[in-house]
């Protein structure tokens, strides 16, 4: 009983609390035909922490500063065009949440990165809940640190990569979380340069002229559950340490310059849990070190995993290899890197002793794929019974392929 | 010419080996369509098949069907008929049956399983034509290697290496030379080297239609630029075409000159 009234006593506390924060904050309503018809007018009228209710409408304004602690928020997605002449938002204040608007029209400029909400040294912001339409850059966040970018609809036209700007940049930022967003036909899906701890959570990055996802020097960053599909290139993951990927899924980046999640100088990175499927190259390494790849599925690509050198201490363990066309590609007879209890769909050993594991070790290297490698030409005798016989002869017996790059321990039956 | 084509076409339909062909690919493509319901994926197992059997096959078959029906040809000189009539019937009849097998074999399985909605029908037809094209070719040489030779192990024996070096022995050497001279500009040589062996052109073709082209990667793209146009079709079909009327033309020639 006791703990019950102290219980009560607290919200009541609580309660009263926040009753003074609203009383305390004005909220302004803001329409097109009401005292209030511009957003940047308020801005300028409102106190820290006030509110803003933005109605439905199409509010002409761009370069909208806001500079003080405020919530703005949009009120059945009203419109505000930028009219192509420049930058729409730009925060430069701690604790701005901006809720729920529909930005269109960013200009497009040669000179200067214009963003449709730009966000300068400011912390604790949140961004939700927006729909970034016809833009440059979506959602720049400069030197900014402790914010969450939410729920965020963010849909360009890019054509040509040097007149198209990135979805969400972020560049000296930290301990940011990009959730839930999703991001297409821009330059790069979501851009990340400087900017450590930052999470990425269940994002969808698709249809973008470059990557899906890229990262340049940005470390101790995590990215989960997220969808990078149909992108010019996949996910760029490079200059970076400390990056754990896990249960994302890469689909469909399908062409001759493609692939799933391109790898270059990682180290110290954890990928697992991973889905690959049907992009051209899987995984691209180069450089990278100290890397724990587990249990992820590759499922039909050209190539699942595409070593191009300098690799150490990497493992590769518990992982699905399914009907790839070349399962590992590798171009130098040194290995450093371990290949334990993976699944190879390809694999054609048996298990006498019956305890799931393979009894001749399994080896991922094709002769061909190590001849396309020297020479790009061969590939013209892709699928050829000349290429079908020198691979099973190499299996038998290796001679060009590193002869210790082999799973001993294959599983027979493919991980759940 | 029609009369002999005819009688040849019947004689081979009767037999036993023109059910089996049949039924073989009946089979290939109810088991490939079963185990994985999707058209354009089994067009591409398919066109592995294809690219080999259809060779070795071919060769054989067109062989021993010469040898076979050597007795009736003799009978067929006696009467006051043309040679070249004799022997184009024969050949005809002989690749016809081979590529209605193939068609219908084939055609069937995949009419059932929806080949007319899905758009994987201008691979399978692609796939078929190709087909069509490797039987009369590869008939054809092999019967221009059976009447250019009295002794049957003979030419068996050189049929089967024909088709050994088309298949195999050439890929190797057109490997080799690409390893040896990777130094040197090396598209527009694997262009030509690819065009000069009916078995390798017909798989690039066949390739650059499905998706797996983008494996391909730099190399793939020059010859995509050459195949994909209209121009580089035309020129790849009339390769085949010359690589079918020119075992023909040796035939007759043969047929002509040759003392019975």
């Amino acid at each position: 009983m006791r703990t019950d009234t102290q219980h009560n006593a607290f919200m009541l506390v609580c309660i009263l609390l926040v009753l003074t924060q609203t009383v305390m904050a004005k909220t302004w309503t803001v329409c097109t035909s009401c005292e209030h018809s511009s957003i940047k007018g308020t801005i300028e009228r409102a106190e820290a922490h006030d509110t803003l209710l933005v109605q439905k409408g199409t509010y002409r304004e761009y370069e909208i500063l806001v500079d003080k602690p405020l919530y703005i928020k949009g009120i059945g997605y009203p419109i505000v065009d930028g009219e192509k002449k420049g930058e729409i938002f730009q925060v430069r204040s701690d604790h701005v949440t901006l809720d729920g608007l529909f930005i269109i029209n960013v200009g497009v400029s040669y000179t200067k990165d214009n963003a449709a909400i730009r966000v300068i040294q400011s912390k604790d912001f949140l961004i939700q809940n927006m729909v970034l339409e016809q833009l440059f850059f979506g959602i720049y966040l400069e030197k900014s640190s402790h914010g969450k970018v939410y729920h965020n609809r963010i849909i360009g036209e890019a054509v040509d990569e040097y007149n198209s700007g990135n979805g969400i940049q972020l560049w000296y930022s930290s301990d940011i979380e990009v959730r839930k967003n999703h991001v297409q036909g821009t330059r790069d899906g979501i851009y990340l340069e400087f900017s450590d701890q930052i999470t990425i959570t269940g994002n969808t990055s698709m249809d973008n002229l470059r990557y899906g996802l890229h990262f340049m020097f940005s470390n101790h960053d995590v990215y989960t559950h997220n969808t990078f599909e149909n992108n010019g290139a996949g996910v760029a993951v490079m200059f970076s340490k400390f990056i754990t990927m896990k249960n994302n899924t890469f689909r469909k980046n399908w062409g001759t310059a493609a692939y799933g999640m391109l790898l270059k100088e990682i180290n110290d990175a954890e990928i697992s849990n991973n889905t690959f499927e049907e992009n051209t190259i899987g995984i691209n390494i180069e450089g990278s070190n100290r890397i724990d790849y587990t249990d992820n599925d590759f499922i039909g690509n050209g190539w699942a995993i595409r070593v191009i050198g300098a690799c150490y201490t990497n493992t590769f363990k518990g992982n699905n290899f399914l009907y790839n066309s070349f399962d590992i590609s590798y171009n130098s007879k040194l290995n450093d890197n371990i290949f334990e209890s993976n699944y190879w769909s390809s694999y054609t050993g048996y298990d006498l002793d019956r305890n799931g594991i393979g009894d001749v070790p399994y080896r991922p290297v094709k002769l061909f794929s190590y001849v396309v490698n020297r020479t790009p030409e061969t590939i013209v005798l892709l699928r050829s019974l000349f290429m079908d016989i020198i691979d099973f002869s190499e299996r038998v017996s290796p001679v060009f392929t590193p002869d210790n790059l082999q799973d001993a321990q294959p599983l027979m039956k493919i991980r759940p | 010419m029609l009369k002999i084509l005819k009688y040849s076409f019947y004689d081979l339909i009767r037999s036993r080996w023109s059910y089996v062909y049949f039924l073989f690919y009946l089979t290939l493509g109810f088991v490939l369509l079963f185990l994985n319901n999707d058209v354009s994926k089994a067009v591409i197992t398919l066109m592995n098949v294809i690219i080999v059997l259809i060779p070795l096959i071919g060769t054989i078959f067109g062989v021993m069907y010469y040898y076979n029906s050597r007795e009736f040809t003799e009978l067929l000189l006696a009467q006051p008929i043309k040679r070249s009539s004799i022997f184009m019937g024969q050949y005809f009849g002989v690749a016809g049956s081979l590529t209605l097998s193939l068609v219908l074999g084939l055609g069937i399985p995949f009419v059932l399983y929806g080949l007319l909605r899905s758009n994987a029908i201008f691979d399978f037809s692609l796939l078929l034509v190709t087909g069509a094209f490797l039987t009369f070719i590869f008939v054809g040489l092999s019967f221009v290697i059976a009447i250019s030779n009295e002794n049957k192990i003979k030419g068996f024996g050189y049929a089967v290496l024909l088709w050994l070096f088309l298949a195999v022995v050439y890929d190797g050497l057109f490997l080799m030379s690409l390893i040896v001279f990777e130094e040197y500009p090396l598209d527009t040589f694997s262009l030509v080297a690819t065009m000069l062996n009916p078995i390798d052109l017909s798989r690039i073709l066949i390739l650059l239609k499905l998706d797996i082209s983008a494996l391909l990667g730099y190399t793939g793209a020059i010859f995509k630029k050459f195949f994909g146009t209209d121009l580089g079709f035309l020129v790849s079909m009339a390769v085949l075409f010359l690589w079918t009327v020119l075992p023909i033309l040796g035939l007759r020639h043969k047929a002509k000159r040759k003392d019975f």
